[in-house]
């Protein structure tokens, strides 16, 4: 009796669970151990089949100078967008959070980027850079400062994209600001200025603080997307100039579909997954720690 | 010195008056309460005070200093949260030195106040906690601890005790006192709670849609209120208020019902009334026991009334009896429901 009670129990405790096991293993857990292993097999082709290689992959992925050009590329874009959108976030929350006129106006105008399909936007840039009719060239040109092509010079193109990324990610990290600001009680502000406390000295030590559970969350999801990052590419410089604006998705997109290399775009995504899981614990266990969750 | 003189102080929000030409003084040292309803301006008035809030109209001024638009930090007060706004990331100790880290304190003298504050109020072994692991009772002390760190004569508390329970609240109220008049401090202290302003306050002001009714000490609010309304807000069962037209019969009442116009008012508080051979005939309603007295609920034709006897009173609903006042605790309210007080003469 009771061991068959128990054993139902378990069935249906299995029963439960497999349709979200089913959807998990197929899609996420799946891929994943295929393309390790996919990592470790050579590119086959029409008369030479696809062989095991063990790590050869990984060693001529470290003599590719293009992979360190891209994962540096990739270091910039992500130092040049998280610190500032992170920034400008939490001062347009900041701003919006008070009583001004037009106050749900400019939320709204703040957020509008994100709202935007990617590759309209990627579009709606491509004609503020393009050079002598694009807007800032025509703007420049009012100054009496010529033409420059932003997106086709390899010094400018990395810095116009992380421009266009900070444009659209500020305004959608601000609504995250905005929500953990409206939880924090006004009373904490006033007995702080009773005290003395400058604006800045109750922003760095009331505000940023109880705010950091959400720079928290607003970190890690900044680094995936700057790890992300495909669309923008694909529309504006296809990586080009000579690769200084390729970014590590783009490269393993580039290697599967126009090089057609699979294995050495699963190699390229093993480590990507690597690299993220790595920094999303470390953000997780170092900042955690300090974290004060109310 | 440190004393707090209100003059004409108005609040305007756009068409609405939350505070209307309100003028008292607190002398140094002494406790005021601004007690009153919701919504009639007793807050506002406080964080005018603090500097919390723009002054549309009048002045405030501390040891005769004008501060009407000084900074808040400047005017040398501190301030008691009905929320006690502590900060949620910051231990106990982090909680009470802030102020002194942000006025740059000396270390060693951060430590002495915070040693004394603490030993005050009863915190020395919670220095390390955090505020989400205090009970209510022990924020509240963490508040008053802020307070106290912060030495400025004027202290300001904006209903500290309405998120207490009832016995947690009696406690704290006398701590409350202990400590201003151990530091001597100048204090308001805004609460709806008429226990809390008879126990503590030297003076109180009523206030209702955003005028003063009436200024006194307790006593003298109780005794010789100004106004019906002052009459009623105070006590417990609040005083009875008859219009006049209302006694039918006025025969043999004697001194009871004196000769007033119809549309004045008749208070009398229900711990004057007597159960008594002559008087007014009324049938009992309702009798609420509460141990150390009875309330009976009566009325008599139109009126209805509320009467405190000592004890417990031997009688049932549907009982009829008669009562009594005596002339001496009669109070006039005319037809404004300003008090007005008869003579010897038109009493008898």
């Amino acid at each position: 009796m009771t061991v068959s009670r128990d054993l139902m129990r378990h069935v249906h405790g299995w029963l439960l669970l497999t349709p979200a096991a089913i959807l998990l293993i197929a899609f996420t857990h799946y891929p994943m151990v295929a393309t390790l292993i996919d990592s470790f097999y050579s590119k086959g082709s029409a008369i030479r089949p696809s062989r095991f290689v063990g790590l050869g992959n990984y060693d001529s992925m470290m003599a590719d100078p293009i992979f360190w050009k891209v994962l540096v590329n990739n270091m910039w874009f992500a130092l040049g967008t998280i610190p500032v959108s992170i920034a400008l976030a939490i001062s347009m929350a900041m701003l919006v959070n008070q009583t001004l006129p037009g106050r749900s106006f400019l939320r709204m105008a703040y957020f509008t980027p994100t709202i935007l399909p990617m590759i309209a936007v990627a579009n709606i840039w491509l004609f503020f850079y393009s050079p002598y009719i694009g807007l800032i060239d025509q703007i420049a040109g009012w100054f009496g400062l010529p033409g420059h092509n932003w997106l086709g010079d390899p010094d400018t193109v990395l810095p116009a994209i992380i421009v266009m990324t900070i444009w659209k990610e500020a305004g959608f990290f601000m609504i995250f600001y905005l929500a953990a600001l409206q939880h924090i009680p006004p009373e904490l502000r006033e007995a702080a200025r009773l005290e003395g406390a400058t604006r800045w000295y109750f922003f760095r030590r009331v505000l940023f603080p109880l705010l950091m559970p959400t720079t928290l969350f607003v970190l890690i999801n900044a680094v995936l997307n700057s790890f992300k990052l495909v669309d923008h590419l694909f529309v504006l410089t296809k990586g080009g100039p000579d690769n200084a604006s390729n970014l590590l998705l783009y490269y393993i997109f580039e290697s599967a579909f126009s090089y057609f290399d699979t294995n050495y775009a699963a190699t390229l995504t093993v480590v990507l997954l690597a690299l993220l899981a790595v920094m999303a614990l470390a953000q997780f266990f170092v900042l955690d720690r300090r974290i004060h969750y109310r | 010195m440190p004393g707090i003189e209100i003059r004409n102080l108005v609040k305007q929000w756009e068409a609405f008056r939350a505070v209307d030409d309100v003028s008292f003084d607190v002398p140094q040292g002494s406790l005021t309460v601004l007690l009153g309803p919701s919504g009639c301006g007793k807050s506002t008035i406080l964080r005018m005070i603090a500097g919390l809030e723009d002054v549309s109209d009048g002045t405030v001024a501390i040891g005769g200093r004008d501060i009407t638009r000084q900074d808040a930090a400047q005017r040398g007060v501190s301030m008691v949260f009905q929320s006690y706004a502590l900060f949620p990331h910051l231990n106990v100790r982090e909680n009470i030195l802030f102020g002194l880290k942000v006025r740059r304190v000396a270390k060693a003298d951060q430590e002495t106040r915070l040693a004394e504050a603490a030993a005050l109020v009863g915190l020395e072994e919670l220095l390390d906690r955090m505020p989400a692991k205090l009970s209510g009772g022990q924020r509240q002390r963490v508040a008053l601890a802020r307070t106290i760190v912060s030495s400025q004569p004027v202290c300001l508390m904006d209903e500290p005790l309405s998120n207490l329970d009832a016995k947690l609240r009696a406690e704290m109220r006398d701590e409350i006192h202990r400590l201003q008049r151990k530091l001597k401090l100048t204090m308001v202290y805004v609460t709806h709670d008429q226990t809390e302003a008879m126990s503590m306050a030297d003076e109180v002001v009523l206030l209702k849609d955003g005028r003063i009714e009436q200024i006194g000490p307790p006593a003298a609010l109780y005794e010789t209120p100004e106004t019906a309304f002052a009459a009623r807000f105070l006590g417990m069962p609040p005083m009875n208020v008859m219009p006049m037209d209302k006694f039918s019969e006025r025969t043999g009442l004697g001194g009871m019902v004196p000769d007033a116009p119809a549309n004045w008012r008749l208070g009398v508080r229900p711990e004057k009334i007597h159960i008594s051979e002559q008087g007014l005939p009324v049938v009992v309603d309702a009798v609420d026991y509460m141990g150390a007295e009875t309330v009976l609920r009566v009325h008599s034709g139109p009126l209805e009334l509320m009467a405190r006897i000592d004890g417990r009173a031997l009688v049932e609903p549907g009982d009829e009896l008669r009562l009594s006042w005596a002339p001496a605790d009669i109070h006039m309210f005319d037809d404004r429901g300003k008090r007005r007080d008869l003579d010897r003469s038109e009493t008898n």
